[in-house]
């Protein structure tokens, strides 16, 4: 095949000798070696490399009587409403007022929402940075550290995202909200829907069709 | 006069090192190799930041940009129980060898009625049903509030919790539930499937929600 085998040295000379012909101890490899790519080539291309990755959501149970219902703190409310504009956000504090002030208009970008939540946590930012130095000098144990952290974002006065998708958002949109109140280090929020007012809101403000 | 005569050696090279490599590497795939599972319709998740790698453990609800939604969970044995309870239930009966085909599957996305079928489809029948999917229903029907995908992840988790505590898989590994949409999906369609989640007793109030990694610096 790939491999000519070379005859056992000149010998057509006077003296003839027999000899045993010295054959090269060679296999030819080439059909294992085509097996072998063959293989990796299946391996390769039938692998998942990268696992998935993935967001823990925990919704709050449905409550039987809603009588004792988590009271809001209308300062540290932030509420989002993601319509099927996928370019802009709208978003404002604290209680709803039917009020065209109240609104205000960001983006999906790092300028945009990731600013809002980072400014909005800032406190509680920089509390878990504290605790971080502490625990990466090896002060604190690991569950202590974490206890901490979530104590911290839990707190009474830190922020609450109330994020509220219509009908015709996108899941890309709610993912990327979620996504930026989980790298601002937010504790608190929930996906809530929007109220009729709401969105007669939107809708006058021409927002929303 | 002496000729110098050059040895005619055939070109060939030592393959060793090669061979070597290759099949290290051949062993290394054979042993790490998770096989990609056949997706029924192609998603493209969202991406984000987070790094946290879903359990192995899912039951997998998906959802295509059209908002049908599909339904899957591993495990031969948890199939087959599954395919008994929800043939109990819709009073269907199968036969031994569709509950073997049953056990084998992955994604289902049409309604109950059609099962019979997709079980006795083959490999191209069933691709073009999956293509022409209309998803697990997800309308409140009579009996069920939450449409047969109620039925599916109500059946289908129960199974995985028998499952579990006879295997005592301890809690962390447990079966968990997974949401796997398309970034372009209309969030009113997840909403309901959370709703579903969250009405099938005992309440599924905690799940995941598969994302791509995002490989963007944060500060």
């Amino acid at each position: 095949m790939s491999e000519i085998i070379e005859s056992g040295g000149g010998g057509h000379g006077k003296h003839q000798k027999k000899r045993a012909k010295k054959h090269s101890a060679r296999i030819d490899m080439t059909p294992m070696v085509d097996l072998g790519f063959l293989l990796l080539t299946f391996f390769v291309l039938t692998t998942q490399f990268s696992k998935p990755k993935t967001m823990e959501i925990n919704m709050p149970v449905i409550p039987k009587d809603t009588s004792n219902r988590m009271k809001i703190e209308d300062n540290t409310a932030l509420t989002l409403l993601l319509t099927e504009n996928q370019e802009k956000v709208f978003y404002y504090y604290g209680k709803f007022k039917n009020d065209p002030s109240i609104l205000k208009t960001t983006d999906y970008s790092k300028e945009g929402v990731r600013k809002i939540f980072r400014e909005r946590n800032k406190d509680v930012r920089e509390q878990i940075k504290k605790e971080t130095e502490k625990y990466e000098k090896h002060q604190m144990a690991d569950t202590t550290y974490k206890r901490k952290v979530m104590e911290l974002k839990g707190a009474k006065d830190a922020v609450f995202v109330i994020v509220k998708a219509d009908d015709k958002a996108k899941y890309k949109g709610v993912i990327d909200v979620i996504d930026e109140i989980n790298v601002a280090d937010i504790g608190k929020y929930a996906l809530v829907d929007i109220s009729p007012a709401e969105k007669q809101y939107l809708k006058v403000m021409g927002k929303i069709q | 006069m002496g000729k110098i005569k050059i040895p005619k050696s055939a070109p060939s090279l030592d393959m060793t090192p090669m061979v070597d490599l290759a099949f290290l590497l051949v062993t290394f795939f054979m042993l790490t190799a998770k096989f990609r599972v056949n997706e029924a319709v192609p998603i493209m998740p969202p991406s984000s930041h987070s790094e946290k790698i879903l359990p192995e453990n899912t039951l997998l609800v998906t959802v295509d940009t059209a908002g049908h939604v599909f339904f899957s969970m591993d495990g031969p044995d948890v199939r087959r129980g599954f395919l008994r309870e929800i043939g109990d239930k819709y009073k269907m009966t199968f036969s031994e060898v569709e509950y073997k085909r049953f056990s084998l599957m992955t994604d289902y996305g049409l309604p109950i009625s059609m099962l019979h079928e997709y079980i006795k489809a083959g490999e191209t029948e069933r691709a073009a049903m999956d293509k022409k999917a209309t998803g697990i229903p997800i309308d409140s029907v009579q009996n069920a509030p939450g449409g047969e995908l109620g039925n599916w992840i109500f059946y289908g988790y129960r199974q995985k919790q028998i499952h579990d505590q006879t295997k005592k898989i301890p809690r962390e590994k447990q079966c968990r539930i997974a949401i796997k949409a398309d970034g372009q999906t209309n969030y009113k369609i997840i909403k309901r499937v959370i709703k579903i989640f969250q009405d099938t007793p005992p309440g599924l109030n905690s799940f995941q929600l598969i994302t791509n990694q995002e490989t963007e610096n944060l500060d």
